[in-house]
């Protein structure tokens, strides 16, 4: 108990003289994931959208394939990202793996399915609704989308946020791809693993705070935008 | 007046539509020369809506021909608007609803905003043009449905229904505001099953019962001496059914 007591403080003197260590670490895992974020959500909106307006062959397997997706293993994913980009592979060249931007590939292939897989749930229920003006007014496939993505912002914003939970939290296929390089790669999720593991209860109780606290503050927050919006704009 | 509009007369030509294999309009057949209000009345499951969707080309005939004037219902339908029984409002300002339209028509940017103001003006939404459409009363979400469809002075405006489960007040603007954007030159064709309604409005009525027309004819004479037995039984406040 005295131990657990003994590394809650520690880890609050960390967070409250803003230990470099610390907030080196907070900053790449915001950079990383976020990176993530913004990347697969590029992809993923229109793609979720597609899939909901659209109609094609294998259509039902697509929407099969993307919710079994969202179950995605990280550390598959990790290993995936890790056989393209090693010397061997067909990435290897360009020199990517234990950099940043292999966390930020791997992050977004598992985020990617996720949003668009909720995307598509949400576009689809707005085009329900939408489908007979959009129809009356003549809009183009791509003009139908923009309108019931652009409508649809502050659902999808919930669709990303469960995104950005995933990335944030995520472990497995970052430490397979970033290495957990000190003062390169090294992220709260991995850094938690590793002073664990070390007994360095102080900075893992830390980052632990800091990363419930993040995920907390980020959901909410959303949740207030999502709700203003909803009285703002029905 | 007809000829000098540039969709009409409008024809149909044994019209027809089903739901798997179960007739909702049946071999309907009509001509509309008059560029005046055209209202389609009959009680609640005639066939009004499906054939106003069939006219503005959002459902598919099972059969039977229908031009307007010398143009496909495709090719019509980018000189029509429509405003639905329910309105479908975007999640946006009242002015962001008609921007909308604005943009999707390729309307440069510069003539965007005289044209908005223009038609919430004439709907007498001009104070409301920033506030959240879906916020709005139930008469003022159909006006606005209005305004939104005859932001571009389309040749026909088809009304689905336009003033169900709204109060006495909120129908007299509505109807005010189809008054005007009528003598402004846009051809109205609307569905009601409120006789009074019809009678303030039309200036001819398509009867319809159980997806057949049974009479069409000049609103006067209609309602002075209906032909169909059946109209007459509707005029005379009988259930049809």
């Amino acid at each position: 108990m005295n131990e657990f007591s003994s590394a809650v403080g520690s880890a609050l003197s960390m967070i409250m003289t803003l230990d470099a260590d610390l907030v080196e670490i907070v900053l790449l895992s915001l950079q990383v994931s976020l990176s993530a974020v913004v990347i697969a959500s590029v992809v993923a909106l229109p793609l979720g959208a597609v899939i909901a307006l659209q109609r094609f062959p294998g259509r039902r397997g697509v929407v099969i394939l993307l919710n079994a997706l969202m179950g995605l293993p990280p550390v598959v994913v990790g290993l995936l990202v890790y056989l393209l980009l090693s010397r061997a592979g067909p990435l290897g060249p360009m020199g990517l793996l234990f950099t940043p931007t292999a966390m930020v590939i791997a992050q977004s292939i598992i985020v990617l399915p996720i949003i668009a897989a909720l995307a598509r749930q949400t576009i689809a229920d707005l085009h329900e609704e939408y489908d007979e003006y959009l129809r009356s007014l003549g809009c183009t496939p791509m003009q139908s989308v923009a309108t019931l993505l652009w409508d649809g912002r502050f659902r999808l914003l919930t669709a990303v946020m469960a995104g950005f939970g995933r990335a944030i939290a995520e472990v497995g296929a970052v430490i397979i791809v970033g290495g957990n390089i000190q003062h390169s790669t090294r992220v709260m999720t991995t850094t938690i693993a590793l002073e664990t593991s070390k007994g360095n209860l102080a900075l893992a109780l830390g980052l632990g705070l800091i990363l419930v606290t993040l995920a907390l503050g980020i959901n909410a927050a959303a949740l207030v935008v999502t709700d203003a919006a909803r009285r703002r704009y029905g | 007046m007809a000829d000098e509009h540039p969709l009409l007369p409008l024809v149909a030509d044994g019209l027809q539509f089903a739901i798997a294999g179960r007739p909702i309009i049946r071999e309907v057949s009509f001509t509309i020369g008059s560029s005046g209000r055209t209202v389609i009345l009959g009680p609640n499951g005639a066939g009004k809506s499906v054939l106003l969707r069939l006219l503005h080309g959002l459902l598919q005939p099972s059969g039977g021909e229908l031009l307007w004037g010398s143009l496909t219902v495709a090719q019509a339908r980018e000189q029509q608007a429509m405003a639905q029984q329910h309105p479908v409002l975007l999640r946006r300002t009242v002015a962001g609803n008609l921007f909308h339209v604005l943009h999707v028509k390729g309307v440069p940017r510069g003539e965007r905003q005289a044209l908005v103001d223009a038609a919430l003006q004439q709907a007498g939404l001009a104070e409301l043009d920033a506030r959240a459409a879906r916020t709005l009363s139930g008469g003022q979400k159909q006006r606005l449905a209005i305004a939104r469809a005859c932001v571009l002075r389309p040749a026909v405006l088809l009304l689905d229904e336009p003033t169900t489960n709204l109060d006495p007040a909120a129908v007299r603007r509505v109807e005010e505001l189809i008054g005007a954007v009528a003598a402004a030159g846009t051809k109205i064709l609307m569905t009601t099953h409120d006789i009074a309604q019809a009678k303030r409005l039309a200036a001819d009525v398509l009867f319809l019962n159980e997806g057949r027309l049974l009479e069409h004819a000049p609103a006067a004479e209609f309602f002075a001496s209906p032909k169909d037995p059946a109209a007459a039984r509707f005029l005379d406040g009988e259930l049809l059914g």
